[in-house]
Formats: structure tokens, C-alpha cells, sequence
């Protein structure tokens, strides 16, 4: 796939968290730092068994900004897989991307908006798109399946070749409530 | 030496970080807001300094980033005890990966010497170089002489076998501010050019 292609097609064996990180490996990410998360857990379980992916595991996410910002400075092309209640903590970090013109890239699964168990996801859940739009990250959302694959490319495009920090929030209604009963 | 002079064992701090820095060669430094950005810079500007103003705590972050992406180019992290306290957490994301290109020097003279000289946790006590340990960093050294600080240099400025973090105790004097570019834009392009990448 080109980088300019955002349309790639849905294989029918193929899931959306199965093409998070064929996504980002199309438009050339070879850093992927991430905190765990259950709905990027695909993506970061390939991410770990790939020879042509350093996969940075963080204690916060304030970490990875950090870190990607460093890969970039050194040539490669990184992104940032988080959910949406570690938004906040990379408020101040995100400084660094809005002053040095970084490329910026973030993968979020969101909690706390759409069949949402747990009260304590829902005011940065809430928040998430507002708090990266403060910091000056533009968000693209994906609230399909269909939609998560174009919408990464796109995102991918726009930090890399526009040099446009932006952020992918992912609908909790796509990725599915958390099941609570054992 | 200022530190001499009063009597005291502790290395006064643009000596140090000149000392430091000598044999760097072509290393990436990537230095901590505050006075570690003006040691760095006082000790001479370079295309592959990358000066932080802000972003407290990225400081070793950002230097692992780069660590990875150019593992055959040394990498010096200069930051203080306040920038690396807001970040100790790296030191386990740093030790899982081990790079050996990197290493990180705390300079500790145990204040927040930014913002009114207030004490540090390191003064009550805290242990950045047992916490940077505690998190698996196996090369952790504490350097209180020029001797030391020689044996450092040498280490910092090529690849080594592991991540170092030294902790260089500094006397907690005063020095003129040094004031490199506060244009992170500019800054960053210099270190990608230097490494013969395009601005973006």
C-alpha cells in the first residue's frame, strides 16, 4: 500500500485489531510505545513478536510523547497506543510536539462513553477529544470497524507527510464493553 | 573550583559538565530544562545539542528515543535531580530496553535551582542512582571527583555495553545563565540535519 492509499480493504479473517499495526507499518512506524491496554492488545502483541518493531513498553504515557519525539529526531517514524484515561497525563508533554513541529501519532481506545461500567472512565473519556484539541492535536475518530484502518492511514499521513500531530480515538461502541462478570 | 574553594568535595557544575562533554564527539546530548540546559550550552553550542525548556521529566525519554533509532551514536542525557525525580518511571522503561548508546547523568546538587532553591527529595534522601538500579539499570555509578567524572566521558561519548545512569553530586553554587535558542523547530532540525535527515 502506498502512503497516500487510506482505503485498504477488510480481509474477511482480518479484524480491525488486526490491522492497527499493518496499518502503521504501511506508513513506515518502526516504534510503537504503548501502555497495556485490552483494546490494543493485537496490535501490541504483533508489535512484540516483530523483528522491524521496536516496541516501547511505558510506566505513563507522558513517557511516550517523549520517546517518540526522540525516535524522530534519530530518523524513525513512531506512534503511541494508549486508551483514552492516560489523555490527561500527557497534557504538559504535549509541549514538546506543539514548540519542535513534531510528527505526532496516537491510537486511543476510548472508555467511559458508550455502554461504560465504570463511572471513573467517563470524565477523561469524556474529555479526551478536548484535551488533545487544547494541546493542539487534531482528532480524527473512527466509530465503525470499517473505519479504523482508513482513519490510522490518514491520521499516519497527516503527522508524517503534513507534519500534523493527530490523535485516532477509536468508539468504545467498536471496540466492545468491557465484560465484567468472570 | 568553586567546590574546592569552600572546603567541599563536590564538583562545581560547568566544570563538570565541560569535563563531561569533552569527549563527546559526535554524541546527540539531550539536555534537562533549567541549569542543565545552560551547562550544556555554556560548555559550547553543537547542531547535535537538543535543548529542552520545558517538558519536565521527557528529558531521559527522549534520549532513549533517539538511543533506539541510532543505536551506533552515543547518546548523553545531562538533566538535574528535579527533572529526572518528575520521571523516575523511565528508568524502568529505559532498563527493559538497555540501550547501550545511552547515558544518563543526573546532575544532583539536591535544589530545584529554577525556581527559588527549594530543597530536592534527593537532599531528604532519595537515591536516584538506587532507584535507576532498583529498575534493572545494571551500570549505575555516582561520581563525586574529576577522576570519576574522567572515566565518565569516556563512557558517554562512545557505545558502551549497557545504559549508564551516573549521578554526579555538584555543589548547589549558583552560575550565570547560559542561553542557548528556545526555538525547539530550529533546534530539532539542526540534530535531524546533522544526522542528514530532512527537517520533516
Amino acid at each position: 500500500m502506498s502512503d497516500h492509499d487510506i482505503s485498504p480493504s477488510l480481509a474477511p479473517e482480518e479484524t480491525w485489531q488486526d490491522q492497527v499495526l499493518n496499518v502503521l507499518k504501511d506508513h513506515g512506524v518502526s516504534l510503537i510505545s504503548y501502555v497495556p491496554d485490552a483494546g490494543h492488545a493485537a496490535a501490541i502483541r504483533g508489535a512484540i513478536a516483530d523483528p522491524d518493531i521496536e516496541a516501547v513498553s511505558l510506566t505513563t504515557e507522558e513517557e511516550g510523547i517523549a520517546v517518540n519525539a526522540g525516535a524522530w529526531l534519530g530518523g524513525r517514524r513512531a506512534a503511541l497506543l494508549m486508551q483514552s484515561s492516560g489523555v490527561g497525563n500527557c497534557i504538559n508533554m504535549l509541549s514538546l510536539i506543539q514548540i519542535c513541529r513534531f510528527p505526532f501519532l496516537t491510537i486511543v481506545t476510548m472508555r467511559g462513553e458508550w455502554n461504560e461500567f465504570n463511572p471513573w472512565q467517563v470524565p477523561m473519556g469524556a474529555s479526551t477529544p478536548a484535551a488533545f484539541e487544547l494541546m493542539g492535536v487534531r482528532v480524527l475518530r473512527a466509530d465503525s470497524a470499517d473505519d479504523v484502518a482508513p482513519t490510522i492511514a490518514s491520521a499516519a499521513n497527516l503527522a508524517f507527510l503534513a507534519s500534523i500531530p493527530c490523535a485516532v480515538l477509536i468508539s468504545q461502541r467498536v471496540i466492545g464493553s468491557k465484560v465484567w462478570t468472570k | 573550583m568553586k567546590g574546592m574553594e569552600m572546603g567541599s568535595a563536590l564538583l562545581e557544575r560547568r566544570d563538570a559538565v565541560v569535563r563531561l562533554l569533552s569527549e563527546r564527539s559526535g554524541a546527540i546530548v539531550v539536555s534537562g530544562l533549567g541549569s542543565a540546559t545552560y551547562d550544556v550550552a555554556a560548555a559550547g553550542d553543537n547542531d547535535r545539542n537538543f535543548y529542552l525548556w520545558g517538558a519536565m521529566g521527557g528529558a531521559a525519554m527522549i534520549g532513549l528515543g533517539i538511543a533506539l533509532a541510532q543505536p551506533d551514536v552515543p547518546v548523553i542525557v545531562v538533566t538535574g535531580d528535579g527533572e529526572m525525580l518528575m520521571g523516575l518511571g523511565g528508568f524502568a522503561t529505559i532498563s527493559q530496553k538497555n540501550p547501550a548508546n545511552l547515558t544518563v547523568v543526573v546532575l544532583d546538587n539536591e535544589l530545584y535551582g529554577e525556581t527559588g532553591e527549594q530543597h530536592s527529595h534527593t537532599s531528604k534522601g532519595a537515591d536516584l542512582g538506587a532507584v535507576a538500579a532498583a529498575c534493572g539499570i545494571r551500570d549505575v555509578r555516582t561520581v563525586r571527583s574529576f577522576d570519576e567524572l574522567a572515566v565518565l566521558a569516556a563512557r558517554s561519548g562512545s557505545v558502551g555495553e549497557a545504559t549508564t545512569v551516573a549521578v554526579v553530586k555538584i555543589d548547589p553554587g549558583e552560575t550565570p545563565r547560559v542561553l542557548p535558542s528556545r526555538d525547539g523547530a530550529l533546534i530539532k532540525t539542526k540534530v535531524r540535519a546533522s544526522l542528514g535527515l530532512d527537517s520533516m
